[in-house]
């Protein structure tokens, strides 16, 4: 069999340097086998005692309730809805990179699938927190699940949008932490195979579910990696969709829109990409793995934040005709007097800055291939996308239709902020212990597309170019004729 | 459950896999299994493998969490305790897509996933006979069952000729166990050699 497989030299390498099989098993397992950087004791020590100064603050809110918080009336939601839609949002991306991106067929989501998907988890995990300790009283959480009780039997209102909410979450956590550990096995079974300590091969033996590497298991394994991305496709675009319901389906000023779902899924991708660029940056200098995910992978990722950014940045200004042009008092009081002037107008423009001008930097290829500007990037893009759930929480919860109802301004208190901050601590504490003891990037996955992207590889490429078409043609069909190889046309 | 001879040949390129498993194949000889670092395509079917249909299984768990969730609501709403919210018909179609969906996608991954996992014997504590340990790295290991007209030697000479940089022997157990990877199990008192 030659090289069937023609990928154009044109395209960027997803892998750099001279590798072979052994070298990429080599270069992501190592990390796993040797003994932790300075630099990752410090981050894990800093995110455990984040994660326990959130615990304490969640802690006091279960104890002394809900007063623990500044939220108030009309503000009910305040701090914590905005950071479990930010969390929410986040997740997202690592969906989008693991099963949008496998059905589209784009090779460069090999390199930071894995990662990403890691992520998707941690931010749910992280996201879920806040509805759960928003009830108050936190032990009859189990309410909003449809089990035989003894009140009747009473069931929860399948009509509510914060139902539906329940059930999205659930499982788009399940479902996304199936597909990540599913796509896990065979790469636990290369670190197990690999180990030279009992412990380590004790323990990713039972991780690694014994799983051989049999021809019919690929196959098996295919098969349900595909439709498993078909699934989490459009559930991915539901979660997002039903968060914004939260929203949309009530009828407060500033809320009740119709673009509220693509305007959450094209902003939840975009915090989402923005948060795997701020990871995948520092893990390929502290894990030295630039050859895996290149400037081209940073590159790719900086044009979905750019065209997602536009989205919104569309999002935001059809809000205001909307609200202009649907000539509802209330609506253009919220728009032109509450949200871009009054109290809370520093968010709001702090919000347009950050997510809708800043990111049309990326229009120079220079800046999108830039490292230190990405990083800088991803982070403004976060706390824009932090202030855009702020904006429309806040904003349109202070000032509604009764002024006698109206709020006076909202702050949050330490413990709201505290939880926030464990958010973080559980989030990051998670990431270290999953870069320390997982493989962070599918090495099967690389391995798969290796001679066929990889930098040494595509060389080869330039002799099936310059065959004659007649002679390129007819190999091809032999080989599909044999039935032994694939031919995928680019 | 029984142990089996079994003769293993490691080869290092898919290139020279390829025609190697036409050869063997062709040879009349019948593969146990060909262990790969990655999926390599085509390899199922050069093998003779016929495709999966796992996917139905997706297919039929989803349209389980389908029905579930739309009679179940249903049945709550309409006949268990049916509740007046704001004059809206009790039976609200529309306003169930939600829950519909997400409990279709969940039993269909769910559903299909334990299925893998039931089919292929893949579960913790689950061992299965290592025949190369760098099977999982960048070896691409051809195992082949011995019957009892197979010719050992003349089958390490073909390997060998069709390009195999390692042939062996191997006596195992051809299923899988409850054991533990770091730790060789005495599986049978008595090895009774097939």
């Amino acid at each position: 069999m030659s090289v069937t497989k023609y990928e154009s030299q044109l395209r960027e390498p997803l892998v750099n340097g001279d590798k072979t099989y052994g070298q990429v098993t080599q270069d992501i397992v190592h990390t796993i086998e040797a003994k932790p950087t300075r630099l990752w004791y410090i981050g894990f020590y800093v995110s455990v005692a984040l994660l326990l100064f959130g615990v304490y603050s969640v802690y006091r809110e279960v104890v002394y309730g809900i007063g623990q918080w500044n939220v108030n009336r009309t503000i009910g939601w305040g701090w914590d809805i905005t950071n479990f839609v930010w969390w929410v949002g986040i997740g997202h991306a690592g969906t989008l990179i693991s099963a949008i991106l496998l059905l589209f067929r784009q090779g460069w989501r090999t390199g930071v699938n894995r990662a990403a998907e890691a992520m998707t988890i941690f931010a749910v995990m992280c996201a879920g927190q806040f509805p759960i300790f928003h009830m108050g009283r936190v032990w009859m959480a189990f309410f909003t699940l449809p089990y035989p009780n003894t009140r009747g039997p009473l069931w929860p209102n399948f009509n509510s949008p914060l139902l539906w909410d329940v059930f999205a979450i659930s499982t788009y956590f399940t479902v996304s932490l199936l597909f990540w550990y599913s796509g896990l096995l065979p790469d636990l079974a290369t670190v197990r195979d690999r180990a030279k300590t009992k412990l380590r091969k004790h323990l990713y033996g039972i991780a690694s579910f014994g799983w051989s590497g049999s021809t019919k298991h690929w196959q098996r394994h295919e098969s349900l990696s595909l439709v498993l991305a078909g699934l989490s496709t459009p559930l991915v675009l539901s979660v997002h969709t039903i968060v914004s319901f939260d929203f949309a389906t009530s009828v407060v000023p500033g809320w009740h829109t119709t673009i509220f779902p693509p305007y959450f899924v094209a902003g939840a991708i975009f915090s989402g990409f923005a948060m795997v660029q701020t990871l995948m940056l520092i893990l390929r200098k502290v894990m030295n793995l630039q050859d895996y995910i290149t400037l081209g992978h940073i590159e790719a990722m900086n044009k979905v934040i750019v065209l997602t950014g536009s989205i919104v940045g569309c999002a935001y200004l059809t809000e205001l005709f909307m609200a202009w042009y649907s000539q509802v008092p209330f609506e253009q009081d919220i728009f032109f007097k509450y949200r871009i002037a009054g109290p809370y107008g520093w968010s709001y423009w702090l919000m347009m800055t950050c997510n809708v001008i800043s990111p049309q930097l990326f229009w120079s290829r220079k800046l999108r291939r830039n490292v230190l500007f990405t990083f800088i990037m991803s982070i403004v893009v976060n706390i824009g996308m932090w202030f855009e759930r702020f904006v429309i929480i806040v904003s349109s919860l202070y000032r509604d239709y009764l002024p006698s109802s109206w709020s006076i301004y909202y702050r949050p208190t330490i413990w709201e902020v505290g939880f926030y901050l464990g958010t973080f601590g559980l989030f990051f504490t998670c990431f270290f212990l999953f870069s320390k003891y997982f493989p962070v990037i599918a090495i099967a996955e690389i391995k798969y597309v290796l001679k066929t992207t990889g930098e040494s590889y595509k060389n080869d490429m330039s002799t099936l170019e310059n065959k004659n078409v007649d002679e390129f043609a007819h190999e091809m069909h032999d080989h599909h004729e044999e039935g032994s190889v694939k031919v995928v046309h680019h | 459950m029984a142990l089996k001879k079994f003769v293993v040949g490691c080869f290092e390129d898919e290139k020279v896999l390829f025609p190697a498993v036409a050869k063997v194949r062709k040879a009349g000889y019948k593969f146990h299994d060909i262990y790969t670092p990655f999926p390599v395509h085509g390899l199922d079917k050069a093998m003779g493998l016929r495709d999966t249909s796992i996917h139905t299984a997706g297919f039929l768990f989803g349209m389980i969490g389908t029905t579930t969730a739309v009679t179940f609501m249903t049945w709550v709403f309409t006949k268990d305790w049916p509740v007046n919210i704001g004059g809206k018909p009790n039976f609200a179609l529309p306003a169930w897509i939600p829950i519909t969906f997400e409990l279709t996608v969940l039993c269909a991954a769910v559903g299909m996933v334990l299925t893998f996992c039931y089919i292929c014997q893949l579960a913790p504590f689950v061992k299965k006979h290592t025949f190369h340990p760098r099977a999982t790295d960048d070896l691409f290991v051809m195992v082949i069952e011995c019957g009892e007209k197979t010719d050992e030697q003349e089958l390490t000479t073909l390997l060998n000729s069709v390009g195999a940089q390692e042939v062996n022997t191997q006596v195992a157990e051809e299923g899988w166990w409850i054991g533990r990877y770091d730790q060789e199990q005495e599986l049978y008192k008595e090895p009774n050699i097939a």
